[in-house]
């Protein structure tokens, strides 16, 4: 809305067009629209987390159970696939996104009833519901020859010539950015986190609305739960296993404030994107996978410094002569 | 609707008999209170009086314990903020609790933005409606710029603007003029007389008796809780208010003058800053207290913070007891004897999470401790020592600082800067915010350490603790030193018309 967000969001945009300027000097190719179209679908389920996570770190909140929340729902949905084969992919979408939303609520009720710290609630959570996966699975994988080929077709599968898993991040981030800008609820989200006290006074539930942040997370990884499973086709305890670091380190690339109540739409997708563009562009170019994680973790403290210093208030100017400088 | 004459007229809103408790504390008991349509009422009562606790019932935060309130002569139930607000409250804050983050239109209309036909907001409507409002007080403020580019003052055209746009009928202004100039003030003055216009019932809390005089209609007095006394502010005056806030008579709330001045231990010239002051003089005595007056926003602070070592003048020259200094950090400063006790408690002075011995002995740690451990007993000794100076009431020294009274956490950071035994305090702002008593103490407590020989600065926006505290003023606007009177010469009205500009000839 403002321009100064707005340039912010730009700035990372053509850093993120740098960053491919720069690989497709040694690799022309992967500036194509084929490549980049790949680099898309693969960073999918990343920009899908990062949109949930971004909601509830808008909220002063954090959600470090996503990854386990999308490794527990994936176990299920394979499961179920397993069981009932003739389930319609559809309904078992749809259920998935309700169980990831159920265990989004169990986070959201404690943050919400019990006031307990949101980073506190998440790792409990993060462990638990690795610890179910196991319980319901045995510790047992689900392969890909105990999953029903449409199962493992859908996101695959492509739509006006983009593959499904796209369209479901298509969709996702236009849901989201409608939510953000044009509700009431999504307006609070911002609300809620940049002055808790204020929303108060406005008559916003600070609760109420932290518990939907975490319900809708919950249900973003739940759809990414059943996108991940049939994507790579196979279903065990550890899948995703750290991977909400990455999702955080999307939020906080892409602009969102740690703190709350800054952040859009744009920035969580370019953060995701920029994180898939060096996952996916650095091994083209022959850098090792150990300077990858070199390079991620470098683009998030210099993400942080930038945004440390845009956030910083100008101070107050008292001397007139110097104002007209 | 019949103007002033407000007797005939029946209360818009009306609070009987409202009781509210907290876990040992009785923060209201049975107290009442009436808001008429175009008047403002003035709430007045010390700290602790009950006056925010009255507010956050008024908005919702709180549920009273029991009696009635009733909007129209009908009962209502302020369950929820919002509720309050669908009922037509709405509350204007001393630190306007709005968001930075937001634009001025979202500010305005959040909780009940315009929506399109499928329950979207609108914002073309939200701007176009912003713009109307804001047009309607005279602030001449974009719509849809951030509000934390905003200065305070048109933060609260905002909240002004916001109680317009829910129609309220009652509008709560919970001391709206304690961060704004004296320009800023003058421009809210009009915006209540346009709200008492538009038949708005105001309840107006301030500190400040000048003002309530200038705009209340009538007035009520809280004390410990209670409703001492109500009525129409044109049969009263301030020190029979004052009189029946404080529960007793203050004649002379100023400790009379006992220090005397000895030889020049500070000497300040032509201290300069690219933004916020330029060329300022002055020299301090041993056992003088030296005021700086001034609108908020003049620069004092900033000036102050500079001597102190936390940001670097661009020129000047600071001499301490003979000695040229330029102190690049507080510790630096802290080292040559000079200490700064600023004015944020919150932010900049206790540290609310540690205990009374904890945060008195930080700044004497090395005094305190012995080959890099700390000696309890000393901390102990050094804290046990300064609050008794300072009559400080604790339970005990290990009791957090959070849990104390606005007024002995301010006791408890002048002893951690007594504490390391300096030549010269710097006093920012040392008695905002807290309660007449307290103030009372901490004015008693000054005059004993100037009489013991140390020199004090004293910031203070507060124009009767100037006249009664200083030995002598300096008055700064707009980041320059503008005037200079001693107290014999010094009067209320020189210090507002020196500090405020309102004429370049001074009686100096």
């Amino acid at each position: 809305m403002s321009s100064f967000r707005l340039s912010r969001d730009v700035i990372l945009g053509f850093a993120l067009v740098a960053l491919v300027g720069v690989v497709s000097m040694r690799f022309p190719a992967f500036a194509s629209v084929k490549s980049l179209s790949s680099v898309f679908n693969d960073t999918s389920i990343l920009i899908i987390l990062a949109l949930g996570q971004m909601a509830v770190i808008l909220t002063r909140c954090i959600d470090l159970s996503m990854a386990s929340n999308l490794a527990l729902v994936g176990m299920c949905t394979a499961m179920l696939n397993a069981i009932m084969p003739a389930l319609p992919i559809p309904l078992l979408v749809i259920i998935a996104m309700i169980l990831g939303a159920l265990l989004g609520c169990v986070n959201g009720l404690l943050v919400w009833k019990l006031d307990i710290p949101p980073i506190v609630v998440t790792l409990g959570t993060l462990t638990i519901f690795r610890g179910i996966i196991f319980l319901i699975s045995d510790g047992q994988w689900v392969n890909a020859h105990e999953m029903s080929p449409t199962f493992k077709a859908l996101p695959r599968s492509s739509f006006l010539g983009l593959p499904v898993l796209s369209w479901f991040a298509v969709v996702s981030i236009a849901g989201m950015f409608v939510l953000l800008t044009r509700t009431p609820q999504g307006r609070a989200l911002y609300a809620v986190g940049g002055h808790p006290n204020a929303a108060v006074y406005t008559g916003i539930n600070v609760g109420r609305t932290r518990f939907n942040a975490f319900v809708l997370s919950g249900a973003l990884a739940g759809i990414a739960g059943y996108l991940w499973v049939s994507r790579y086709a196979v279903a065990y305890v550890d899948i995703a296993a750290g991977f909400e670091l990455d999702v955080v380190a999307a939020c906080v690339i892409g602009g969102i404030s740690i703190a709350g109540g800054i952040g859009t739409v744009a920035g969580a997708v370019l953060g995701a994107l920029f994180l898939g563009v060096i996952k996916n562009a650095l091994p083209v170019v022959d850098i090792s996978p150990f300077w990858q994680q070199a390079i991620s973790g470098s683009a998030i403290i210099i993400a942080v410094i930038f945004n440390a210093r845009s956030e910083r208030r100008a101070g107050r100017i008292i001397l007139k002569q110097a104002e007209q400088v | 609707m019949p103007m002033p004459q407000a007797s005939s007229q029946s209360p818009v809103l009306s609070l009987n008999g409202i009781v509210k408790t907290f876990p040992g504390v009785k923060a209201l008991s049975s107290v009442s209170l009436d808001l008429y349509a175009g008047e403002v009422t003035a709430l007045i009562g010390e700290n602790g009086a009950g006056k925010s606790t009255m507010v956050k019932v008024l908005t919702g935060i709180y549920q009273a314990d029991a009696g009635e309130i009733t909007i129209d002569d009908r009962p209502v139930k302020l369950t929820t903020p919002n509720h309050a607000a669908l009922s037509g409250i709405t509350a204007i804050h001393q630190e306007t609790v709005l968001f930075d983050d937001l634009t001025v239109a979202e500010n305005i209309f959040i909780g009940h933005a315009p929506r399109t036909k499928f329950k979207l907001i609108d914002w073309r409507k939200m701007n176009h409606d912003a713009t109307a409002l804001l047009e309607r007080i005279g602030a001449s403020i974009k719509p849809t710029t951030l509000l934390r580019d905003l200065g305070i003052a048109n933060k609260h055209l905002v909240a002004v603007a916001r109680a317009l746009s829910i129609d309220a009928r009652v509008v709560i202004m919970d001391e709206p003029t304690a961060a704004l100039s004296y320009k800023e003030i003058e421009e809210l003055y009009v915006l209540v007389a346009q709200l008492k216009a538009d038949g708005k019932a105001i309840l107006f809390i301030s500190h400040k008796f000048d003002e309530i005089f200038r705009i209340a209609d009538r007035y009520s007095v809280f004390r410990d809780g209670e409703l001492v006394d109500d009525g129409f502010i044109n049969d009263s005056n301030p020190s029979e208010l004052v009189e029946k806030m404080v529960g007793r008579s203050v004649g002379s709330i100023y400790p009379s003058r006992t220090n005397e001045l000895g030889d020049t231990i500070l000497r300040v010239e032509g201290y300069s800053h690219e933004t916020e002051f330029d060329d300022i003089n002055f020299s301090l005595r041993r056992g003088e207290i030296l005021g700086f007056y001034g609108l908020v926003g003049a620069g004092r602070s900033e000036c102050m913070h500079s001597l102190f070592g936390v940001t670097r003048p661009s020129a000047g020259k600071l001499t301490i007891n003979g000695e040229s200094v330029t102190p690049k950090s507080p510790a630096d400063a802290i080292a040559h004897g000079l200490v700064y006790v600023p004015e944020d408690r919150g932010h900049q002075g206790a540290i609310t999470g540690l205990s009374i011995v904890d945060n008195i002995a930080l700044p004497s740690m090395k005094t305190t401790s012995n080959k890099g451990f700390v000696r309890l007993a000393r901390e102990y000794a050094l804290a046990r020592e300064y609050t008794q100076r300072l009559e400080l009431k604790a339970a005990a020294l290990d009791q957090l600082v959070g849990e104390l009274s606005g007024g002995n956490q301010q006791k408890v950071v002048i002893a951690k800067w007594l504490a390391t035994k300096p030549a010269v305090i710097i006093l920012d702002e040392p008695t905002k915010g807290i309660d007449i008593g307290s103030k009372a103490a901490v004015h008693l407590f000054m005059r004993e350490l100037a009489s013991q020989g140390l020199a004090i600065i004293m910031v203070s926006s507060e124009i009767p603790e100037i006249i009664g505290m200083a030995d002598r003023v300096i008055i700064m606007r707009e980041g320059r030193q503008v005037a200079e009177f001693d107290h014999e010469l010094v009067t209320p009205e020189s210090l507002v018309r020196a500090a405020a500009g309102i004429d370049e000839v001074s009686a100096a």
